[in-house]
């Protein structure tokens, strides 16, 4: 890697494609459920950085990715607070955070 | 000029060392505490990625709204839902956690043929740096006004369901009739719903 040019789009891009699949697989293989949750920010994480490289590489000057990237935080903050609410009363009701047994909607 | 663009590689690369890193620990990790701490970890890291894209009113949020606000929240859920428990074996996990990194894998790869491939239009028009947040502002108060009042009623309904979806509680006396309540009721509001269907069904 070259030291002397500046930090290219891709590398950025790069960077949040890795967050993003580490994001996705945890999302899956996760059985607990706070940590499904955990997943579901380090995505939204990635897809922040994207918006943030576009809107300094490409939209340096009406910088709509950065409004943008304070919507998805705006949103993911209260994601986080429902969700977490929601996972408080299931587990009241189950006495268990693990996924595979929350199953009451399956067939 | 150079010195300055090498110390930005640097800090790139340990910003994006400390990311991925961090993120493989949140996922991997078996106790939930030290996943919990690394994704603050993790916050902040992306809070400096954005320092390094001249944004500091985002990153100055990011550290607000994610290390402090959603954070603390997460480590809140996990002192209240910590109970040790045996995870019952499933079958075929390994090969599920195969396929499902294969898939991942397969995804990445999209992702990165799909960066490295386009045509950006590079370079855009030079970044404005330190007069992002004055744009912002201009931003939110102008084109992106219904948006922005739309997120303060979206914080304020996310607000409310949280408290109405995490408390369970029952009055002690009648709201309207001050008459003591069913004793059963109380008693009743304290024991899990759904643990149980056959002695659900015979005490509902």
């Amino acid at each position: 890697m070259d030291l002397s040019s500046p930090i290219p789009l891709q590398a950025f891009l790069t960077l949040a494609a890795s967050l993003f699949c580490i994001g996705v697989w945890g999302l899956i293989n996760s059985r607990n459920a706070v940590r499904v949750l955990m997943s579901i920010e380090l995505m939204l994480n990635a897809v922040n950085i994207n918006l943030m490289a576009f809107s300094n590489y490409i939209d340096g000057q009406l910088i709509r990715g950065q409004v943008f990237a304070i919507f998805v935080i705006t949103v993911a903050a209260a994601e986080a607070a429902v969700g977490l609410a929601i996972l408080l009363s299931l587990y009241r009701n189950r006495e268990t955070v693990d996924m595979e047994r929350f199953n009451l909607l399956r067939w | 000029m150079t010195i300055a663009t090498t110390t930005e590689q640097i800090c790139f690369l340990i910003l994006a060392a400390t990311i991925v890193l961090g993120s493989l620990g949140v996922v991997l990790l078996s106790n939930i505490v030290y996943s919990a701490f690394l994704l603050g970890g993790v916050f902040l890291a992306v809070a400096g990625i954005y320092l390094l894209l001249n944004a500091s009113f985002v990153a100055a949020a990011q550290v607000l709204v994610y290390v402090g606000a959603v954070n603390v929240l997460i480590l809140f859920a996990i002192m209240l839902v910590n109970k040790k428990e045996s995870l019952s074996a499933i079958p075929s996990l390994l090969l599920r956690r195969v396929l499902s990194g294969a898939v991942c894998l397969g995804l990445f790869t999209l992702l990165l043929r799909v960066a490295f491939t386009t045509a950006w239009p590079l370079p855009g028009p030079q970044p404005i740096g330190e007069e992002a947040t004055l744009r912002i502002g201009e931003h939110f108060f102008s084109d992106y006004l219904l948006p922005f009042e739309l997120a303060s009623v979206l914080l304020l309904m996310a607000m409310i369901g949280a408290i109405v979806l995490a408390r369970r509680d029952v009055y002690a006396s009648d709201v309207i009739t001050g008459e003591p309540a069913d004793q059963g009721l109380i008693e009743k509001a304290r024991t899990p719903l759904l643990i149980n269907r056959s002695e659900t069904s015979t005490t509902l």
